[in-house]
């Protein structure tokens, strides 16, 4: 994978990426033994936001899974800040999940200050960072309702905000729309560009939406069929001050037309007719 | 993807497995059983070995047959009256939405009452006897078969419908071909909770208050200090009970294949 | 809602009309007052009953018996439910014994019970539990198995351990199959509880009922099942009230 540093060299990055992976792979042993993921070499950059496209089944979420800490890769090694990451999440690092995760138990308020609590922030300041999320992911209406109350995407703005009060240095993001219709998704596209700009913090977007990947992020990897490794990796150019309006650009097409030339043949192999790739 | 993947390593359950594992559990059963026996002693529960030499001969006996024929033609009776009722009624309330809505919460509140607390109004409806123990026996089995079958024409998916109106199926085979299927899992559930609750409900009449029967039989050995004659019918029920639902069981998987046909217990 | 309202208003008079048929029939005479008495005799034997105090202590008696029993039967059931849960292949071999558990009527068993541990109030809790234990254990392995898996990578996220995450994530999620389970290990005790005073018992309310019956006393007999039906009833009426006003904000849109 010498293609990444090299074009990491290309762009000036500062000399500290914030998280690092190194031939990391990733082998589920059972009664059939399934090569997952790997080897992956990559570096993120202080305030970066760089998305992972790739054919499912690929390993994305795999992916996820180990650069968070929530399973140890098969082989390599993954450090956040400079310190190893080595199954546990380490401090800085906030999770969206794909999957609805917000506590049905909990109103709103609570779901948000969840981790707030059990850190043992103070009870002002949890209101004060409690009250801010809440705002500005727009849920100030339903600060007191329960997430039954809530739409599919309102439920996620919920753990996008109780990710959020924690002022992680990194996000790493599993296909956080993946669920809502495609207007929501544009508009919370808007509202997740919004709050990496605010937070100044490096986000890690996993998605199966080309055009999602080539409007938000700064960088695109696209990832090979299983095992997933990263085939290319795209630079969008755009500037840090943008949002969803960007999708009429003539540029816009060219990206998503590059994007989607590299992983034709990946999906048609992920879907296991190979035969009709050519 | 975690989903597929799990499901590609899991290894797959082995018919060899099953058989051990019933294996084990009957050696842990025939353990406790004979531990309990060391522990109450002789008068108390019979051992297993002294239980089945009692069984072998005892059932050679036309006594037992008399006595098990007599709860087989109770329970069967009730099993019929219980089916057919509990079907045509679950039917009826699961087609009329109104009349279904209005029933539910009074027959889940029949379904959880201490039924036993009414036996001596049956006894004195029917009096002692045969008609009285089907009675008895109907009154456990036919709310849960029409609380099964009324829920399962209720949840027929509308989309299921529609789809054989566009293929311009006629009634009859709507009825043959969609809405039977549909139906008939829970169905199938709901005969075999319905089933359980019917022999429960025909033994304890039997044990309350009868001359007849598998259940006056348990009653009657613990009265007259027969605690072998009590230890081997109870094996003789719970053999019955386990064979009788392994086949409903067996039933429920073949057509309880499709969604919504779920086969949980109790 | 004007619907809702003539279901309400329909179950309400379906009820009633039942009442007011047996009623009547009672009244004419249709109905022989040697099988069944009128629904206002029974209320007004049973306030007699009630107000003379000459049951109180069986129903001290038969409340007892089944609190007892439903307190162990829920302990005994979510930590055998947890137990189980957790050993994967104990719950393989268990599985086909626990899916026809029910079909056994354990009523069976308590001549048995009572064989072992004499006539006293043991043999009645133990065949209480004969019923719930099961009930409780498997609603409890369904609340576990239905934990969303993403709750538990947030958990770990957050960096809960495993004590946080039992009580923060595991319990509150799982709290709708285990109110399930006490539902039914309440009905189940009620009647493990009442069948066993029934089929043989020297206390207990339904001692009390079988005593009535075997010695001719109608008025009773019906008072007190009117009794024992009201209270289950009433029970069960507010344990789902309180459920709904629980699981409201739990049913998603």
């Amino acid at each position: 994978m010498a293609v990444v540093h090299n074009l990491a060299a290309a762009r000036g990055v500062p000399p500290a990426p914030v998280a690092t992976l190194r031939g990391v792979t990733r082998v589920y042993d059972g009664e059939r033994r399934v090569e997952a993921l790997g080897p992956i070499d990559l570096d993120l950059a202080e305030g970066e936001f760089f998305a992972v496209v790739g054919p499912s089944g690929c390993g994305k979420s795999t992916l996820l899974d180990v650069l968070s800490g929530l399973s140890r890769p098969t082989s390599g090694s993954i450090t956040f800040e400079g310190r190893p990451v080595e199954g546990e999440v380490p401090d800085g690092v906030g999770v969206v999940f794909q999957e609805d995760a917000s506590f049905a138990w909990l109103t709103v308020r609570d779901n948000v200050a969840f981790g707030l609590r059990r850190a043992g922030v103070d009870a002002a300041e949890i209101a004060r960072r409690v009250d801010y999320a809440v705002g500005f992911m727009g849920l100030a209406d339903f600060a007191a309702a329960y997430p039954a109350q809530l739409s599919g995407g309102m439920r996620q703005r919920v753990c996008i905000a109780r990710t959020l009060v924690m002022r992680p240095r990194l996000i790493l993001l599993d296909e956080p729309f993946g669920a809502l219709d495609q207007q929501t998704r544009l508009l919370m596209g808007d509202e997740l560009l919004r709050l990496w700009r605010e937070t100044g913090a490096t986000v890690l977007l996993i998605t199966h939406a080309l055009d999602e990947a080539a409007m938000l992020s700064d960088r695109v990897g696209v990832m090979s069929a299983r095992p997933g490794r990263f085939i290319d990796l795209v630079e969008t150019g755009w500037p840090r001050d943008r949002d969803s309006r960007i999708v009429s650009e003539s540029r816009f097409g060219a990206l998503t037309g590059r994007l989607w030339s590299n992983l034709r043949e990946e999906s048609l192999r992920a879907m296991g007719s190979k035969g009709a790739a050519a | 993807m975690s989903a597929a993947l799990s499901a590609d390593v899991r290894p797959a359950r082995k018919p060899r497995e099953g058989a051990f594992d019933g294996v084990i559990i009957l050696v842990v059963v025939l353990a406790l059983w004979q531990g309990v026996h060391l522990y109450a002693g002789e008068s108390a529960i019979a051992s297993p070995l002294a239980t089945l030499t009692f069984l072998a001969e005892f059932l050679r006996t036309p006594v037992f047959w008399g006595h098990f024929g007599a709860t087989m033609a109770a329970f069967g009776y009730a099993v019929a009256i219980s089916s057919v009722l509990g079907v045509v009624l679950g039917l009826v309330l699961g087609v009329r939405r109104f009349a279904g809505d209005v029933a539910e919460p009074i027959l889940a509140g029949l379904y959880s009452i201490p039924k036993v607390t009414l036996y001596p109004m049956i006894l004195l409806i029917f009096g002692l006897g045969m008609s009285a123990k089907v009675a008895f026996g109907v009154i456990h089995g036919v709310v849960p078969i029409v609380l099964f079958t009324m829920n399962a024409v209720k949840n027929v998916s509308p989309v299921l419908l529609r789809t054989a109106r566009a293929m311009r199926l006629s009634q009859p085979e709507t009825i043959r071909t969609v809405l039977a299927p549909a139906v008939l899992p829970e169905m199938i559930t709901g005969l075999r909770v319905g089933f359980s609750l019917t022999l429960l409900g025909v033994l304890i009449g039997e044990m309350f208050a009868s001359q007849r029967g598998l259940g006056f039989l348990i009653v009657n050995g613990i009265n007259l200090h027969n605690v072998r004659m009590t230890t081997g019918m109870i094996v003789a029920v719970i053999a019955f009970a386990l064979i009788a639902n392994g086949l409903l069981l067996s039933l429920d998987r073949r057509f309880g294949r499709t969604p919504g046909g779920g086969s949980r217990a109790a | 809602m004007t619907r809702n309202r003539a279901i309400v208003l329909a179950r309400i008079g379906v009820v009633a009309g039942a009442v007011v048929l047996v009623e009547v029939l009672c009244r004419l005479g249709v109905i022989n007052p040697l099988t069944l008495v009128a629904p206002s005799r029974m209320v007004f034997d049973l306030a007699g009953i009630l107000a003379s105090g000459d049951i109180n202590r069986d129903i001290a008696y038969t409340a007892t018996t089944i609190a007892t029993a439903l307190v162990l039967s829920v302990v005994l059931g979510i930590v055998l439910g947890v137990a189980v849960h957790a050993l994967p292949r104990v719950r393989r071999a268990l599985d086909p014994l626990l899916a026809s558990y029910y079909s056994v009527p354990s009523f069976i068993f308590y001549p048995l019970f009572v064989a072992i541990f004499g006539l006293n109030t043991f043999p009645l809790i133990v065949l209480g539990m004969a019923f719930a234990v099961p009930a409780m254990m498997m609603s409890t392995m369904a609340g576990l198995d239905r934990i969303p898996r993403v709750l538990l990578k947030t958990a770990r996220v957050h960096r809960l351990n495993r004590w946080e995450t039992a009580t923060r994530i595991v319990l509150p999620s799982a709290t709708p199959y285990l109110f399930t389970g006490l539902k039914l290990a309440i009905a189940y005790a009620f009647i493990g509880v009442i069948a066993g005073e029934f089929i043989m018992a020297s206390a207990g309310l339904g001692h009390s009922i079988a005593f009535a019956y075997e010695g001719f006393d109608n008025h009773t007999m019906y008072a007190l099942m009117l009794f024992v039906l009201v209270v289950v009833t009433v029970m069960n009426m507010s344990l789902h009230a309180w459920e709904g006003r629980l699981m409201r904000r739990r049913i998603r849109a």
